[in-house]
C-alpha cells in the first residue's frame, strides 16, 4: 500500500507552523518505517516492542515539552501531533510515550526535588530508564480518591502498603510513580525496581493494547527512603494534573487511530470491486461511511488544535480536555467500527491494521477517565452539578472526587 | 572541513499529478513537495563526514520560496547554515543555468567538498552536479556508492557501481563534487531537538545580482533547453492469459518479459 498522506480536508496544515509540520512528518516517517512493519506481529505475540524505545529517546519523543535537562521544549500542538502519529502506529506505543512523558517525567518535573529531577529526567528522556504511573487500584478506578494504598512515615522514610492494578509498563519500569494516602492526604512516591516489598506481575489475556505491557503492582511493608517522596505533590489534585497532560495527548492520539482506519478503508474501498465491476467506493452507503469518518476527523482536528493553543497560552481547563478526550476517542472507536465494516471479512484479520485499532481503542475509551466519566465532567461544567458525586450523597459518603 | 550539500525540492513521488495550465509543467496546487530522495543520502553522507572531522555542513538550495522548507529540514538534520537562491531571475533554468548559479554561490562561501544526489526525481537530468564541477573546475564523480575521506583530508576514496556488478574505486583530489546514489547510507530522522534548533539557524538569501554572473547566463534567460510540454503516460488495460502447466507458463512468461515488456535481459 502507498504511504499515508495525512488527512487534510480543510487546509488544516495551513494552521500549523513549519516546525509543527516538521515534527509531525518526522514522527510519521519513523512510524511508517519502524513501527508499521513489526506492529501486527507484536500484537499477535503480545509483545511490547522495546527495541524501539532507544530510538524514540534519541529522537526526543519523551518529555518533549520540557525545556530544561537538555529537552527540546516543544509547544503543545507539536506534542499532540507526536501522539497522533504514534497512535496511528499503535495505541500501545502511544501509551508508552504518554506514560513516560506525561505521567512520569511530568510529575517528577512538576513535583520532584532537584536531586530527583537530575537523577531521573535525563535517563527517562533517552529511554535508558522506563517509568510507570500507579494510581488505579483493584477497587478504585473511576474514583481514585477512594484508594487504599497507604504510606506511613517512619524514622528514616516511608512504608508503603497496598496494590495497584492496570498499570502500563508496570513490570518494565525502573521507577514507579506511586500515589498513596498519607496522614496529610494523597502524595506521590518514586519507588525503584528491586525495592524489597515491591512486586509486579503482568496482566495476561488482554484482547486490547497487546503491544503494551499492563501490570499489577504490590506493596507489602515496602520501605522507601525519605527522599522517595515527591516533595511538591499534595492531594488528589497532583495525579489529576498528570492525567490532564496525558488526556490532552490522547485527544490527539484518538485522531491518529481514526485516521489510520479511515485511510485504510478509503484505499480498500477504491480497490475492492463488487457488483457490476464497481469499486465498493462507488456505492452510496460506503461513501456515507467515508464521509462521516472524514467529517468527524476534521472536526476533531480543529478541536484539539484549539485545545493545544489554549494549553500553550496557559488557559486550558480540565473540562475542555475532557471534551477533547471523550469526543476524539469516540470518533476513533466509531471510525474503527465503520472501517471494519467496509473491509468486510478482511476487516477481522491482521493483514490490515483496522481490527487491531478497533480492539485497542476499547482500552483508550476506558482509561484516563472513561468516556462516561468525561461526559459527567462536562455535565458538571455546564450545570454546576457533579452527577458522579452529587452533594447530598457526598455529605453521607465523605468527600471524594471521581476523575481518574 | 567545510562541506556544501545541494538539495532540491521535488513533488512528492506519491502525489497524483496533473499537467499545469501552460502544459510545460505540473499544476503545483495541492501537491506536497519533499526533499529529493538521493539528496537525502547526500545530506546524510555530508553530516557523517562533518561529524568525523569536526567540520560544518552548509546546505544550498535553488528554487522557489518553498525551497526554504527543504533547507529547514536539512538544518534540522544537522547542517549549520543554509543558502537560499530563490530570486525569480534564477528560476526556471535548465541544469546549465541552475548549476552555474549554485557554483557561484558555493564559490563565494568556499567549500572543500560538494555533495549532491545523483539526480532529481522530477526532471532527472542528473546534470546539475556535473555543471557545478565544471564551473568550479573541480573533479567530479557520479553514481557514487561510498565516500571515504583520506587520513590527510586532501582526497576522498569513492566507490562507484558499474554495470555487471563491478565496482570502481578511485581517489578524487579535493575540492571535488560528488553525486551520491540513493541507498548508500541510512538517512537519519530529524530529532525534535534538531527541529527546534533549526529555527534559530541562518538561511541566507542570495540574489542573482550578488552572484557575480552575467544575468543573461542565469535562470530562464541563461537556459539553452526549454521544456515544450509534459504529458502523463497513458495506461493500457490489455490482459493476456497464458495457459498450460506451470513450467510452460513460466517459460512463456520469461520470453514475454524479455522480448515484449523488455524488463528482463
Ligand atoms: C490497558 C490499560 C492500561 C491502563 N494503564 C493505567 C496506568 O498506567 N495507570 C493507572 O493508574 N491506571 C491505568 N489504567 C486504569 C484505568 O485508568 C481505569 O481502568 C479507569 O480509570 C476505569 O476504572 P475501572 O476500570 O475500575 O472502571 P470503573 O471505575 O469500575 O467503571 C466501570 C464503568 O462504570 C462507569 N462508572 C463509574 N463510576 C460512574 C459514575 N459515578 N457515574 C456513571 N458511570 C460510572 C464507568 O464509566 C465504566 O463504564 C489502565 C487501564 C487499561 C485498560
Amino acid at each position: 500500500m502507498s504511504r499515508f498522506p495525512g488527512v487534510d480536508f480543510v487546509e488544516f496544515d495551513a494552521l500549523l507552523t513549519e516546525e509543527q509540520r516538521m515534527v509531525r512528518d518526522t514522527v510519521r516517517a519513523w512510524v511508517e518505517d519502524r513501527v508499521k512493519p513489526i506492529i501486527e506481529e507484536c500484537h499477535r505475540e503480545e509483545r511490547t516492542p522495546l527495541e524501539l524505545v532507544p530510538e524514540m529517546g534519541e529522537l526526543n519523543f519523551f518529555g518533549s515539552t520540557l525545556s530544561d535537562y537538555g529537552l527540546p521544549g516543544l509547544d503543545n500542538v507539536s506534542y499532540g501531533l507526536i501522539m497522533q502519529e504514534l497512535e496511528r502506529g499503535d495505541s500501545g506505543l502511544r501509551s508508552f510515550a504518554s506514560v513516560q512523558s506525561s505521567l512520569v517525567m511530568y510529575p517528577i518535573h512538576a513535583f520532584g526535588s532537584e536531586e530527583q529531577k537530575a537523577r531521573w529526567l535525563p535517563k527517562l528522556a533517552t529511554g535508558e530508564a522506563i517509568g510507570c504511573f500507579g494510581l488505579t487500584e483493584p477497587d478504585f478506578g473511576s474514583n481514585p480518591g477512594g484508594m487504599r494504598t497507604t504510606a506511613r512515615r517512619t524514622a528514616d522514610g516511608w512504608v508503603l502498603d497496598g496494590a495497584k492494578q492496570w498499570i502500563t509498563n508496570g513490570t518494565l519500569a525502573d521507577v514507579a510513580v506511586v500515589w498513596a494516602k498519607t496522614e496529610d492526604g494523597i502524595r506521590g512516591f518514586l519507588v525503584e525496581k528491586g525495592t524489597p516489598g515491591f512486586t509486579s506481575s503482568d496482566q495476561h489475556g488482554k484482547f486490547s493494547l497487546r503491544a503494551s505491557t499492563t501490570s499489577e503492582l504490590g506493596f507489602h511493608d515496602c520501605h522507601v527512603p525519605a527522599d522517595a517522596l515527591l516533595p511538591q505533590s499534595g492531594g488528589l489534585k497532583s495525579p489529576l494534573m498528570c492525567l490532564n497532560q496525558a488526556r490532552y495527548g490522547i485527544a490527539w492520539g484518538g485522531l491518529g487511530a481514526a485516521m489510520e482506519c479511515y485511510w485504510t478503508a478509503l484505499e480498500y474501498a477504491k480497490q475492492r470491486v463488487q457488483f457490476m465491476g464497481q469499486p465498493i467506493a462507488a456505492h452510496q452507503i460506503v461513501q456515507e461511511k467515508l464521509a462521516w469518518m472524514v467529517s468527524e476527523i476534521t472536526k476533531g482536528q480543529l478541536l484539539v488544535l484549539q485545545l493545544g493553543r489554549l494549553k500553550d497560552a496557559g488557559r486550558l481547563k480540565h473540562q475542555q480536555i475532557s471534551l477533547g478526550k471523550r469526543n476524539n476517542v469516540w470518533v476513533a472507536r466509531e471510525c474503527a467500527r465503520l472501517a471494519r465494516e467496509i473491509l468486510g471479512a478482511n476487516g477481522i484479520v491482521d493483514d490490515y491494521p483496522v481490527i487491531r485499532h478497533m480492539l485497542n481503542i476499547e482500552s483508550v475509551f476506558t482509561y484516563e477517565g472513561t468516556h462516561d466519566i468525561h461526559g459527567l465532567i462536562i455535565g458538571e461544567a455546564v450545570t454546576g452539578i457533579p452527577a458522579y458525586n452529587p452533594p447530598r450523597v457526598a455529605e453521607k459518603a465523605g468527600k471524594s472526587k471521581a476523575e481518574a | 572541513m567545510k562541506i556544501a550539500v545541494c538539495v532540491k525540492q521535488v513533488p512528492d513521488p506519491e502525489a497524483r499529478l496533473r499537467v499545469g495550465a501552460d502544459g510545460a509543467w505540473i499544476d503545483e496546487e495541492g501537491v506536497a513537495f519533499v526533499l529529493n530522495e538521493s539528496d537525502e543520502y547526500a545530506v546524510e553522507e555530508a553530516l557523517r563526514i562533518a561529524e568525523r572531522t569536526g567540520g560544518e555542513v552548509i546546505a544550498f538550495g535553488l528554487g522557489p520560496e518553498r525551497t526554504r522548507e527543504a533547507l529547514r529540514k536539512v538544518l534540522a538534520l544537522g547542517a549549520s547554515r543554509a543558502v537560499l537562491l530563490s530570486d525569480p531571475a534564477l528560476l526556471g533554468g535548465d541544469a546549465l543555468a541552475t548549476g552555474r548559479a549554485l557554483a557561484a554561490a558555493i564559490r563565494q562561501e568556499g567549500a572543500d567538498l560538494v555533495l549532491t544526489g545523483s539526480a532529481s526525481s522530477d526532471l532527472g537530468y542528473a546534470a546539475t552536479g556535473s555543471v557545478i564541477a565544471g564551473e568550479l573546475g573541480w573533479p567530479h564523480a557520479w553514481l557514487v556508492m561510498g565516500v571515504e575521506l583520506a587520513e590527510d583530508r586532501r582526497s576522498v576514496r569513492i566507490t562507484r557501481e558499474m554495470e555487471g556488478g563491478m565496482n570502481e574505486l578511485s581517489a578524487v583530489v579535493l575540492p571535488a563534487v560528488i553525486q551520491v546514489q540513493a541507498g548508500i547510507n541510512h538517512p537519519r530522522y530529524a530529532s525534535l531537538k534538531g527541529i527546534m534548533a533549526a529555527k534559530k539557524k541562518e538561511i541566507r538569501e542570495v540574489a542573482a545580482a550578488e552572484l557575480g554572473v552575467d544575468a543573461g547566463r542565469l535562470g530562464r534567460a541563461g537556459s539553452r533547453l526549454e521544456t515544450v510540454s509534459v504529458a502523463l503516460p497513458v495506461s493500457g488495460r490489455e490482459v493476456e492469459w497464458i495457459a498450460g502447466d506451470a513450467a510452460a507458463v513460466a517459460a512463456a512468461l520469461v520470453t514475454k518479459l524479455e522480448q515484449e515488456a523488455k524488463v528482463l535481459r
